[in-house]
């Protein structure tokens, strides 16, 4: 086996045009459709040149009609068909939830083994900018707590294109999650089709003395946080859960069992959120084994403000990681970390 | 379609009914049952125009369904039972029945839910160039839903092979159409998203299927769709259960008494001879006593069945 070309940088949009265009080419029963789908924008231009190529069938937008389009999604995939449906804002799907959670997920299994539903629901968080109460909710966890579904949420562009290639095979309902400001990340993604597995969590920092798990964006922020501690001699160790349903706890379990110490930074509310999730197994887990610390950060409580004197503070940043990272290894110390120029978040500029 | 087989079919559903009506009080069917009594002659109308290649959804109501689009009977039963012979291995019960190889493809608990299912099925079989339709079953309550109004614009903005039956029995559980539509119309809601739509009158077998075959044969040829029908019917019994439910006081039985004169199971039964009826009921009633004995002599399904068919992971 030749190793992949790593040598390719391109962005998280293009990393998702190609994985559709990939699978499409390879398997005609692959449909992609949604709102905006096939309009000029081309969601962020990760639909674009697929009409073209593959035809109004295959590529179509749709009514404002979010719960029947998921509804048909789903008659699709009972069909045979391996529909992928393009939310371009997480906060729609709420709309979506009586197919997810009634059909989607249970078909199978209320069925008796009889069908499988082998659907992809793509759908986008916002932040920044003004995205404000309904554009910026990362409601993953809502779909972590129901069996029958996967859900995932890839940070880096080359995971972006695996797991999306991933999801697509997969014969189950998979919720895709992308953060609108991981759309602009640049890496290194080799051009030949690849699956990135689901269930297996990667580690994007090694180290010794406290484990920070971040989730989609704020994998971003734990990465810059790790790069502070380490300023002042902290080591800490990233992990990215990527896939949060299978969720590769194991993988997580084996760091805090080396650290002792964890920080889990979701780009969700704390309460009955993923980071509740991963905290409350580790805790299961290594209760009886060693002394471990804990503590989960994600939105503030509260819906998010439009004014950025105010949205600045509901999202945890890499100083605040940092901060607190930093009391778990050194109790009763309090340490800030000076803003770095190339650790500042990247916010994303309107209008859109 | 001949009369023997509308009344083969109208009498096959009527006796399994009545039969899990006896049944129900021994709590031997541990799922909750919502009888088609009464209503037989739209599922059969309908069932009788279609091919075993043609799709069918349905709702929670749907053991006419089943049983007209030829769903197997030991199934359905051994299903009700819980049993892990059932259709849907005693994970789904009475409201998710299912049978592939009959085009059922499921029914669903939660109102409405399955008539977007269908749209995405004839969407499916268009793409594929396939020679099938899709029928989707709701009840007259389904319409008050938001998913109603949304898959029939899709549906008739993609021109599906596809025919949506409304069979409007006039309540959703205790409430009257009336006290939850301002008009009593819709079939003309359905003509107004762009598609053929009618009212079928008097719980007719004959219209029904007189109606729905021109419409079949309309997508057969290749027309498009879809087509709606809303088919006037009556529920007899009460809404979950086996019983009457008279009593509540939310409708009065003389308001059912009409449709029970014009009972299309006995009407269909004098067209045929004796000679020819007395065969098909035996037959049936053969098959009754073999698909619950089957119900009762197979096992549960074994405690590792809890967490098989969660994810296929093939």
């Amino acid at each position: 086996m030749t190793k992949p070309d790593l040598d390719r940088i391109i962005t998280y949009t293009e990393a998702l045009r190609e994985a559709t265009d990939q699978e499409m080419g390879r398997d005609p029963s692959v449909v992609i459709f949604g709102l905006d789908v096939d309009d000029p924008k081309a969601i962020q231009g990760t639909t674009k040149g697929l009409l073209q190529k593959y035809g109004k069938e295959r590529v179509f937008g749709t009514p404002l009609a979010e719960d029947a389009m998921t509804g048909a999604a789903i008659g699709m995939a009972l069909a045979g068909l391996r529909p992928i449906h393009v939310h371009i804002r997480m906060d729609f799907l709420l709309l979506a939830m009586n197919q997810l959670i009634n059909v989607a997920a249970k078909s199978r299994y209320m069925y008796g083994g009889k069908v499988n539903v082998p659907l992809v629901v793509r759908s986008m968080i916002g932040k920044s900018w003004g995205q404000g109460a309904q554009h910026s909710q990362g409601l993953y966890s809502f779909f972590m707590h129901v069996p029958g579904l996967r859900v995932v949420a890839p940070t880096t562009p080359y995971d972006a294109k695996g797991c999306l290639i991933e999801a697509i095979r997969d014969n189950n309902p998979v919720m895709y999650v992308e953060h609108r400001i991981l759309h602009f990340q640049k890496g290194p993604v080799p051009e030949a089709s690849y699956t990135v597995p689901m269930g297996k969590a990667r580690i994007t920092a090694i180290g010794e003395d406290i484990t920070l798990v971040g989730i989609s964006y704020m994998q971003l922020e734990c990465l810059r946080a790790q790069r502070y501690l380490a300023t002042v001699g902290i080591s800490a160790e990233v992990i990215d859960p990527i896939w949060l349903s299978p969720l590769d706890i194991d993988t997580i379990v084996a760091s805090v069992r080396k650290t002792g110490r964890l920080v889990v930074v979701d780009n969700g509310w704390t309460t009955c959120g993923a980071s509740a999730e991963i905290a409350a197994q580790v805790a299961e887990r290594l209760q009886d084994e060693r002394p471990i610390k804990i503590h989960r950060m994600g939105f503030a409580p509260v819906t998010c403000p439009t004014t950025p004197a105010l949205e600045a503070s509901f999202y945890p940043t890499s100083r605040d990681v940092a901060a607190a990272a930093h009391c778990l290894v050194r109790p009763g110390t309090t340490w800030m970390p000076e803003e770095r120029a190339d650790l500042q978040c990247i916010d994303f500029k309107g209008p859109f | 379609m001949t009369n023997e087989s509308l009344y083969q079919s109208l009498y096959r559903i009527r006796r399994v009914e009545e039969e899990i009506a006896k049944v129900y009080p021994t709590d031997k069917i541990k799922s909750p049952v919502h009888l088609s009594i009464g209503q037989e002659a739209v599922a059969v109308g309908v069932c009788e125009a279609l091919e075993t290649r043609d799709i069918a959804f349905g709702t929670y109501r749907s053991h006419a369904l089943y049983l007209a689009k030829g769903g197997d009977m030991k199934q359905m039963i051994a299903e009700l039972y819980g049993k892990d012979t059932g259709a849907a291995r005693g994970k789904g019960g009475s409201m998710h029945l299912i049978d592939l190889p009959k085009g059922i493809m499921g029914t669903s608990a939660v109102v409405g839910t399955t008539i977007a299912n269908a749209v995405g099925y004839a969407y499916a079989l268009k793409y594929q160039r396939k020679d099938a339709v899709v029928v989707s079953f709701m009840g007259d309550g389904a319409t008050d839903e938001g998913v109603f109004h949304e898959s029939l614009n899709f549906a008739a903005l993609k021109a599906l092979p596809l025919i949506f039956i409304c069979e409007n029995n006039q309540y959703a559980i205790h409430t009257h159409q009336k006290l939850r539509q301002a008009q009593a119309n819709i079939w003309e809601r359905a003509r107004a998203y762009g598609m053929v739509s009618e009212r079928i009158e008097h719980n007719d077998v004959f219209k029904v299927y007189e109606r729905v075959k021109a419409a079949v044969d309309a997508l057969r040829a290749g027309q498009p769709g879809p087509y709606f029908f809303e088919c006037m019917t009556y529920r007899w019994k009460e809404h979950v259960g086996p019983n009457e439910d008279y009593n509540l006081g939310y409708r009065v039985r003389s308001e059912a008494e009409p449709w029970m004169q014009d009972d299309q199971v006995p009407r269909i039964g004098a067209l045929l001879d004796s000679s020819v009826r007395q065969p098909i009921e035996a037959a049936i009633e053969a098959e009754i006593r073999e698909a619950f004995a089957f119900a009762e002599a197979s096992p549960f399904p074994a405690q590792s069945e809890l967490y098989t068919a969660v994810y296929d992971e093939a």
